[in-house]
């Protein structure tokens, strides 16, 4: 604090003592020109700014280098030894593997995703308000907006609301089963390795009436219609039968006591001979009829689709998923940027230009092609450049995001250099490597910086 | 910026449609689609407030109806809503200090960004003295370095002078990493400033404080605070900094929460409703001073 703390005070009453000559007043050292220019005012107005930049980071990009020879202790001089490892280091290699990933997708995503919708909102009344609204999560913590996409991709779709779409969507298509987990009774059907579900062990005759009972799922998973069963007599043609939850604690097995419930919706099939021949669905209580039935035995077939388990959603923050997942909240947050800073490209487009192309006959699509997108095309750079940066040094978002198990799946440079050099790792020498490979990467962004200031500077 | 576009398109419109002459089907088919737009507009802005939505909701319902439920059943039963994970997270001692802390760290640290890079940036647009275009162009190089390359050399430089894990040293640290952008921006502003102000002054025999002070500051007022809000929100929301400089007593909101993610699953509650609260201060001053803040990152725009 000393530093940066007395400095500008000192220089203030050095100068503000009212040194008369305007241009120069140099109030340390009046005999000497040159170090009168030296020690003057200007030194003084720098001197904090200078020191903080030099110790804070002058000396650490150049210590880096450095530092990226020595081992883990910073005792021993190892040579290349830590770039050797950083690219035969599986974690590594795929923490370098995922950068590049972000580096190719995410930036050009968001300045396309910028470019449309800027030019959409070009010509809405409310633009303003929408741009704000996107610019929002910006002023956000990443860390906040880590929490926030862990939930909006959490895995339990009563929780995480992209599963709970997904799931929406699924079971529109695809109808949930309604008993997942439950099974016949062991001695009066088994696993149909054929056609999956449940097949009885002995077969039936028409006029038969058939007792299913089942097992597996708790009373309160039956739906609220389901009624009390009655085993039915059977008739001619017909197999009858009844599919119950066999539950009650101190009843008999197999049979149907008081207080346990049909079960209903259940599909059953008759099956002779391998072919089904005839289907039924079972009503509130439990009862399904099988007609039409010539003489001969059936088996009798619950099929599988009753008792499947319930889709669940995909597992977004798993390892396959989970860096389009990271990178999908990186959007979110920096579409607005992009937005807002091509918008204001726009607005400096000449009208004519765009009139001119309308008049000539263009469609709006022509016109944005080969007028709009060439006359931005500078500003499109210094936007993907701009985002280029922040994704090299994108850190927060995957450290929160990512749950543990799947961090290093998901890790970046920036991440993996805290994990190696402050987390488990605890070896600096290769974190300086890995910082140095990215002071590499952001060089030639730089060297963009500098001649773009150059050239604009009057 | 955003006021200069915004007013900008009502000129356009103006204009362009002036131009063709149109029937009035192709004109109904135009507000149509002007229509389907604005709907597909809407639903986008919607879309975009869907998470945070969700993380507000899951902060306000309690532990047994977020394990049970969604948070979106909450808008058909808002009787559910409570207070309580706030309360809770005003009773836990070591988030009150964290959020205190981020107060501690925040505040010095935008008001030294401020001072030290408007003091500098004058020096380097109105002052004449050699290497100042060296200087200007190192400040520009420095505008990318990534915080990372400081962690190791510094936090052995704290190691060594004593400062390692108090607020001092972390916000030394943001204020030096804030410089090259406060200066940029900055000296991007007093470059606009008509020589003549300055001159009039130093005819005047004011000394170059009493005319910083006294001219290139008040002018530099919108600069000012679009560099103040920006550093502020910068610093606010910093974790990976005080996740390696602080100690448990000097973390701020962002790593003492963190600490609570290995649990995402069991507490989320309180998770939800730290961030929530961690976000109250940034949303504030981004909505009341959302120009200054759109201005400031897009006058550094490579931070």
């Amino acid at each position: 604090m000393t530093t940066a703390d007395q400095t500008p005070p000192a220089g203030a009453t050095d100068t503000g003592g009212g040194a008369p000559p305007p241009t120069a007043p140099a109030p340390h050292d009046d005999r000497v020109p040159w170090p009168r220019r030296l020690f003057g005012p200007a030194t003084l107005f720098l001197l904090p700014a200078l020191l903080l930049l030099a110790v804070f980071l002058a000396y650490p990009a150049g210590y880096s280098v450095v530092r990226s020879l020595l081992d883990g202790s910073g005792t021993r001089f190892v040579g290349l030894d830590n770039y050797t490892r950083m690219f035969t280091d599986d974690r590594i290699l795929t923490a370098i593997r995922n950068t590049g990933i972000w580096v190719l997708v995410a930036p050009a995503l968001v300045t396309g995703l910028g470019l449309i919708l800027a030019v959409l909102t070009e010509r809405i009344r409310w633009a303003t308000a929408f741009r704000v609204l996107l610019f929002m999560p910006m002023a956000i913590s990443l860390f906040a907006s880590g929490v926030i996409f862990r939930l909006v991709y959490d895995e339990d779709p009563d929780r995480g609301v992209v599963n709970a779409a997904v799931v929406t969507v699924h079971d529109v298509f695809a109808a949930p089963s309604e008993y997942p987990g439950a099974r016949p009774r062991e001695e009066i059907a088994t696993d149909d390795a054929a056609r999956g579900g449940f097949t009885t062990v002995a077969t039936h005759s028409p006029g038969d009436g058939v007792a299913l009972p089942l097992v597996g799922v708790r009373p309160t998973d039956l739906p609220e219609q389901a009624a009390a069963p009655t085993l039915p007599e059977g008739a001619a043609g017909q197999i009858q039968g009844v599919v119950w939850l066999d539950a009650a604690l101190g009843g008999e097995p197999g049979g149907i006591d008081d207080g346990e419930n049909g079960m209903p919706r259940v599909g059953v099939e008759a099956v002779r001979d391998g072919a089904v021949v005839a289907r039924a669905t079972t009503g509130d209580d439990g009862r399904f009829t099988l007609s039409g039935l010539d003489e001969g035995e059936y088996a009798i077939h619950l099929s599988a689709s009753n008792f499947t388990e319930p889709f669940r959603g995909l597992t977004w923050l798993g390892p396959t998923l989970v860096t389009p997942v990271i990178i999908s909240s990186w959007v979110w947050i920096m579409t607005g940027f992009a937005i807002t800073f091509i918008a204001a490209g726009l607005a400096a487009i000449p009208r004519d230009a765009l009139e001119a192309a309308r008049v000539d006959g263009a469609t709006e699509w022509q016109v944005f092609r080969k007028v709009t997108v060439p006359l931005l095309g500078p500003l499109l750079l210094v936007v993907f450049v701009t985002l280029v940066i922040n994704v090299l040094k994108i850190f927060d978002l995957v450290f929160v995001i990512a749950p543990g198990s799947v961090q290093a799946d998901a890790s970046v440079i920036a991440l993996q250099m805290w994990q190696v050099s402050f987390g488990a790792g605890g070896d600096q020498g290769l974190g300086s490597a890995l910082v140095v490979f990215l002071l590499v990467l952001v060089l030639p962004i730089v060297y963009f910086n500098i001649r773009r200031f150059r050239r604009e500077r009057p | 910026m955003s006021t200069t576009n915004t007013r900008s398109p009502s000129v356009v419109e103006v204009s362009v449609s002036g131009a063709p002459r149109r029937g009035a089907v192709s004109r109904l088919v135009g507000r149509l689609g002007s229509g389907v737009l604005q709907l597909a507009l809407v639903l986008v802005a919607l879309f975009w407030m869907v998470p945070v939505l969700g993380l507000m909701l899951v902060s306000l319902r309690s532990e047994a109806a977020n394990t049970n439920s969604g948070w979106w059943t909450a808008l058909l039963r808002p009787t559910e809503l409570t207070l309580d994970n706030y309360r809770a997270l005003v009773g836990n001692e070591a988030i009150t200090q964290s959020f205190l802390n981020t107060v501690y760290i925040s505040v010095p640290s935008t008001v030294l960004v401020v001072g030290i890079g408007a003091l500098a940036a004058y020096a380097l647009v109105w002052m004449d003295f050699p290497g100042r275009d060296w200087i200007m162009v190192a400040v520009v190089g420095l505008l990318v370095l990534p915080i990372q390359a400081a962690l190791i050399p510094i936090s052995q430089l704290y190691g060594a002078m004593g400062v390692f894990g108090s607020i001092t040293g972390v916000v030394l640290f943001h204020v030096a990493f804030g410089l090259p952008f406060a200066v940029f921006l900055l000296r991007n502003f007093f470059v606009g400033i008509p020589r003549d102000l300055l001159e009039a002054a130093r005819m005047d025999g004011a000394s170059e404080w009493r005319i910083f002070r006294g001219v290139v500051l008040p002018v530099a007022r919108p600069a000012l605070a679009s560099l103040a809000v920006f550093q502020f929100l910068w610093v606010w929301n910093d974790m990976l900094v005080a996740l390696v400089f602080t100690s448990p007593e000097s973390a701020p909101l962002t790593v003492a929460l963190r600490s609570q993610l290995r649990q995402f699953g069991t507490n989320v509650d309180l998770l939800a409703s730290g961030a929530f609260l961690s976000m109250l201060v940034p949303l504030l001053v981004f909505f009341a001073f959302q120009r200054y803040f759109v201005q400031g990152v897009f006058a550094g725009s490579t931070k």
